[in-house]
């Protein structure tokens, strides 16, 4: 019951979350890949991972985005139950994603697909994308990862027979080979098996939001050494550590389909949570 | 692996000597330019039109910068802040570079991921230089001046920004005048592990 906010203040901690998430990243991340320098044997590779150290510094220290590429806004929202904001909570959202893009500052990312034209402030048709799930209890969760086009860009699905179970690896191993050095390598591999098309890109880019310091399984491990057995390395420029990370997300689907989709995350695996309301 | 500080315009001399893998830093004036960019350099070229800017032996920087207005300026010319600038994904450019080329004395190119098919266009003329990707922060403060800027009617990022760098690097020659290519070398190898591990 006692689970309103005011709506001024939900802005400002939005604003607040989103430079957060733009300036720094966690210390999951940042230890991943102070730890891929440490063991980098090509001198070339240790000095990019160096250079992306050096930024990472910067940027928090100065309190700016640590890439230019700020990103497409991505929200997940998970909504309790009993909390009741007492306002529309997406229009509140797309305020502050432009109050942001003034104030961080972040870069106007937003285009209509067709015409090109730029919004100016990050929002539009569908941006800010929300994504809304209604869970028990009095608490908001909101996180916010910002997705930068050089990784998205080199995403991709597969809709994978059923008896090419075998074959998932593979299609991850080639997904990465023809990134290359483009999607900013070392990456974190998001991969979403199951569910239908859209639901198996929606897990895959959930995967992404996993941290860097939790066990992996078995098949997660397979997969991430076979990445880094390619040699494609930091920035492409050959190495040791081509993914930080390898996270798997399935959901049952049809008998009749495997859908598989890798989502693909630069180094700065940007993102940051609040949690608002409830005293749970 | 050789160290080098160049500074702009660059001459055909001074790029014939980088090979691929050797460390450049360099001082002076880079324009950036990405995907609407180049498209519209093209059109320019193609309707015999001169450019607002030189590209004589100048350095292209493939990056959509995040910048900031900091005021009017002098005869109501906005001033700009550059907020951070790092490279773009080098390779949707990878087809508009070659009749880029063709048009203009372009010395060096910066970006990141590397490009496809363009060692011949470079040849005995131009490099590609890799600038570590997502490092904005840093790159931003190797940025010691906003000269100007045109076309910024395509938006920030995809405008041309006129840039004076000091010591901007590390780059590391990714693709030299002579053909050789870090990134198609580093490709070859890991579709070699691959084939040897494939179920």
């Amino acid at each position: 019951m006692s689970s309103k906010i005011n709506r001024e203040t939900f802005i400002r901690s939005l604003v607040d979350l989103l430079r957060k998430a733009e300036t720094e990243l966690s210390d999951d991340v940042v230890n991943a890949i102070r730890k891929a320098e440490a063991r980098e044997k090509s001198p070339v590779a240790k000095s990019q991972l160096q250079a992306i150290l050096k930024n990472i510094e910067i940027a928090e220290t100065h309190g700016v985005p640590m890439c230019q590429d700020t990103g497409i806004l991505i929200f997940f929202v998970e909504l309790g139950s009993e909390f009741h904001p007492g306002f529309d909570l997406e229009a509140a959202i797309r305020e502050a994603a432009a109050l942001a893009t003034k104030e961080v500052p972040l870069r106007p990312n937003a285009v209509d697909p067709l015409t090109r034209r730029n919004s100016g402030d990050n929002t539009g048709k569908g941006i800010p994308d929300i994504n809304w799930k209604l869970v028990p209890g009095k608490q908001l969760k909101i996180t916010v990862a910002p997705k930068g086009a050089g990784s998205e860009n080199m995403s991709a699905l597969r809709m994978l027979n059923p008896t090419e179970v075998g074959s998932i690896k593979d299609f991850v191993l080639e997904t990465v080979i023809n990134a290359g050095g483009m999607p900013c390598p070392p990456l974190t591999l998001g991969v979403g098996i199951g569910g239908s098309f859209d639901k198996a890109a929606r897990l895959a880019k959930e995967a992404l939001l996993e941290p860097l310091d939790i066990p992996m399984s078995e098949f997660e491990k397979e997969i991430l050494n076979a990445v880094n057995a390619l040699g494609i390395g930091c920035m492409g420029l050959g190495g040791s550590t081509t993914a930080l990370a390898v996270h798997v997300k399935t959901a049952h689907c049809h008998t009749a389909s495997l859908p598989v989709a890798v989502n693909i995350q630069c180094w700065a695996n940007r993102h940051a949570s609040i949690v608002l309301g409830g005293d749970e | 692996m050789m160290e080098w500080h160049l500074k702009t315009p660059l001459s055909g001399e001074d790029v014939k000597k980088l090979e691929a893998g050797d460390i450049v830093y360099i001082s002076g004036e880079i324009l950036t330019a990405r995907d609407e960019a180049h498209a519209r350099i093209l059109e320019f070229a193609e309707n015999g039109e001169e450019l607002p800017f030189s590209l004589e032996g100048a350095v292209i920087y493939h990056c959509g910068p995040l910048m900031q207005q900091t005021g009017e300026g002098k005869e109501g010319k906005p001033e700009w802040k550059v907020v951070s600038a790092g490279p773009t994904t080098s390779g949707r450019m990878s087809k508009m570079t070659p009749p880029l080329l063709e048009a203009h004395n372009v010395r060096a190119i910066i970006g990141k991921g590397g490009m496809k098919n363009v060692s011949e266009a470079l040849k005995d003329k131009c490099v590609y230089l890799a600038y570590t990707g997502g490092c904005a922060a840093l790159a931003a403060e190797l940025i010691k001046e906003v000269k100007t800027v045109h076309w910024l009617d395509l938006g920030m990022p995809e405008a041309v920004w006129v840039l004076r760098v000091e010591e901007f690097g590390p780059l590391i020659v990714g693709i030299d005048s002579k053909g050789r290519d870090i990134f198609a070398e580093v490709r070859e190898k890991a579709e070699k592990v691959f084939s040897e591990i494939k179920s």
